[in-house]
């Protein structure tokens, strides 16, 4: 891992496929090739790539598309995918409306548990 | 804020099995779960499940997530439904969506029991409408009573694949093919073999090259790939079909575990990132348990007992049970863990090209493993054959080590017997007389059991099989026979057709056919419906 955070670590030259097109991360529409020339220009690990295109950023929050994501970061790099780490998770796991938050006082009887001292 | 002694997180088979545990031993016991009915996957599951009865064999899993809630209730835990647990923080507080409110609450001991998701595969033309996971295909046939489509192609032979592909065919959608990246059928052989003798195609060491269709599915191409699992030009093939179901494989959702700060490892053997545990299901984080499909993917069997193993410890670390106690309870479900874990479906042994026979030494059959059915030569093979003069007696087609062994169970004569590694291949013990009760037959998850009179009348066999299709046949009706590859052999007519109720909505349908068909007809299809 500590070879490829190297900056001078380079690629070679970028070389478009005929599938750079197909759509990885459907939620933000990004294509394959995105994430190819993303990780050309130096965006070599997976937090990198989702904070530069947006991958997993989306509704699913990753769920469809980041393990093909790893995938080809690791074919890029010429690494085993285990050492492509996932993306970070954080609360809210799920989508939550902004309005939600604003209800911090839910307290219903129903719930049962007991007082917390 | 409330404080629970344990929180649990999913009401799938793990997460319910866990919190049945843990009330039962006293704590104070709350499940969430995103979803609107409790059970998880198992709502969508209408097949009957492996294992023996202690992991609820042959039992459908409708009807086992039914089963879980009604005990979850019986020992006081409490679940709720449309709870979305947004993220665990320090200090074990947790924070919930209900009803569009947050709800935040503490808990001592925390189960995550989040499941897993279906993996997907990106090919040109994979966001067209008509591609979907199996699992979604399978959330529309069996919740919303909506046929995903009328001609469908699999991606994936997995139990997932075969489960949902024999779903789909028996809500009426035309099953094309079934798809598979790997030189062997990954699921269960008696799963396949169902789809084969319906004359389901089985394209081994084939992955897709694209989907095309302006506004929605139209055809898929196909192309068989090398041993570099490169596609192989020249090899393609099209189908023109509506849908593209994709069962390859399920990824842990480990995401809320990593919010309460477990670590992570990376197992391809266990489904790719999930958090690290011990053989109790406790994590990196102290008080913070993970169980189920989120820690190694397997079957619902299985993720009951790892659920249960969890709850123990929870009890265990809540102080409501003894380490005597614990250890006695834990020991108890690590050996039905282990029991489970045996066979070539067994993670350890799971796709391992080296595994040529089963456990008793006979060679697996090569013709199950890559077209989807036995040879009628290789049946003789395995000790659930037999073959006798005059009556009713059971030919069990079930060749591979799978943990399952209802048919020893049912038998009221004991003519099948499996013995204690439930692994084990059923033996037929032709000396004891069946009495063509028909348990065995529709008993059996893999539907892999028929009855055969080989002299039922002069120049005619009898062969009674397992049939889960509508409109149910009739006494009378005529129709062909399918041999094991779904090949049209015969004329047949069905001369009994019986629906008991502890069949479970499985009809035995006995079939006659001539005589020197007995060892080879095992599917029937009435007059007006056409063989695929």
């Amino acid at each position: 891992m500590s070879s490829i955070c190297d900056e001078t670590y380079h690629l070679g030259e970028f070389e478009p496929r005929p599938d750079d097109d197909t759509i990885i991360c459907r939620c933000e529409e990004i294509t394959r090739g995105e994430i190819r020339r993303a990780i050309h220009d130096g965006m070599y690990t997976i937090n990198e790539v989702k904070r530069f295109l947006r991958v997993g950023m989306g509704l699913c929050q990753g769920q469809s598309c980041i393990k093909i994501v790893r995938g080809i970061i690791a074919e890029e790099l010429g690494i085993p995918m285990s050492e492509v780490n996932v993306i970070t998770a954080r609360s809210p796991v799920r989508p939550v409306p902004m309005g939600v938050y604003g209800n911090d006082t839910f307290d219903p009887k129903f719930l049962g548990g007991d007082e917390d001292e | 804020m409330k404080r629970y002694d344990l929180v649990v997180i999913g009401a799938g088979p793990s997460g319910l099995s866990a919190a049945i545990e843990a009330a039962s031993h006293g704590l104070n016991t709350i499940v969430f779960d995103e979803n609107a009915r409790p059970g998880g996957q198992l709502f969508k599951q209408i097949h009957k499940f492996f294992g023996s009865k202690e992991h609820k064999a042959k039992i459908r899993g409708i009807d086992i997530g039914a089963k879980l809630v009604a005990e979850a209730e019986e020992v006081g835990a409490k679940v709720v439904q449309n709870a979305t647990v947004m993220g665990i923080f320090p200090h074990k507080d947790i924070s919930v969506m209900i009803d569009g409110e947050v709800y935040t609450c503490k808990a001592d001991n925390i189960i995550v029991a989040t499941g897993a998701s279906e993996n997907t595969l990106a090919f040109p033309g994979w966001t067209l409408p008509g591609v979907m996971g199996a699992g979604s295909a399978q959330t529309q046939m069996n919740l919303y009573g909506v046929m995903p489509g009328q001609r469908i192609l699999m991606m994936g032979s997995g139990n997932v694949g075969l489960v949902v592909g024999m779903q789909l065919k028996q809500v009426g959608c035309e099953l094309v093919a079934v798809v598979e990246a790997a030189p062997r059928i990954g699921g269960y052989g008696v799963h396949a073999a169902k789809l084969a003798r319906t004359g389901v195609p089985f394209y081994l060491k084939h992955t897709i090259l694209r989907a095309e269709g302006e506004d929605h599915v139209r055809k898929a191409v196909i192309a068989e790939v090398g041993d570099d699992w490169k596609p192989i030009p020249g090899t393609e093939k099209e189908f023109d079909v509506d849908t593209i179901c994709l069962a390859v494989g399920l990824s842990p959702m480990y995401q809320l575990a990593m919010t309460a700060g477990c670590k992570l490892v990376d197992e391809p053997i266990n489904g790719g990132v999930h958090p690290e545990v011990d053989e109790y299901g406790a994590t990196s984080v102290p008080g913070v348990f993970c169980t189920g499909d989120l820690i190694c993917i397997e079957e619902a069997s299985s993720a009951m007992v790892k659920g249960r193993i969890a709850g123990a410890a929870a009890a265990r670390r809540a102080g409501y049970l003894t380490e005597e106690e614990h250890a006695a309870i834990h020991k108890k479900y690590k050996d039905s863990l282990d029991q489970l874990r045996q066979g070539m479906f067994s993670g350890k042994n799971k796709g391992n090209p080296n595994i040529k026979t089963t456990a008793e030494g006979i060679p697996l059959s090569d013709s199950l493993l890559t077209h989807g059915y036995l040879k009628e030569e290789e049946v003789r093979n395995f000790p659930g054959y037999s073959h006798q003069a005059g009556g009713f007696h059971p030919v069990v087609e079930c060749t591979q080590n799978i943990p399952c062994n209802p048919c020893q169970d049912v038998c009221p004569k004991h003519c099948i017997t499996v013995g204690d590694q439930i692994t084990a291949l059923p033996t037929v013990h032709p000396e004891i007389e069946c009495i063509n009760c028909g348990m065995c037959v529709s008993s059996c998850p893999g539907q892999a059991i028929f009855l055969i009179n080989e002299d039922f009348e002069p120049g005619y066999s009898a062969i009674a099989l397992a049939y889960e299709f509508l409109p149910r046949p009739e006494k009378g009706d005529k129709g062909t026979a399918l041999d094991r590859s779904g090949q049209p052999v015969c004329d047949a007519e069905v001369v009994d057709v019986r629906a008991a109720k502890a069949f479970d909505r499985t009809v035995v349908l006995t079939m006659k056919v001539p005589a020197e068909m007995v060892n080879k007809a095992r599917f029937f299809v009435p007059k007006e419906a056409k063989a695929e």
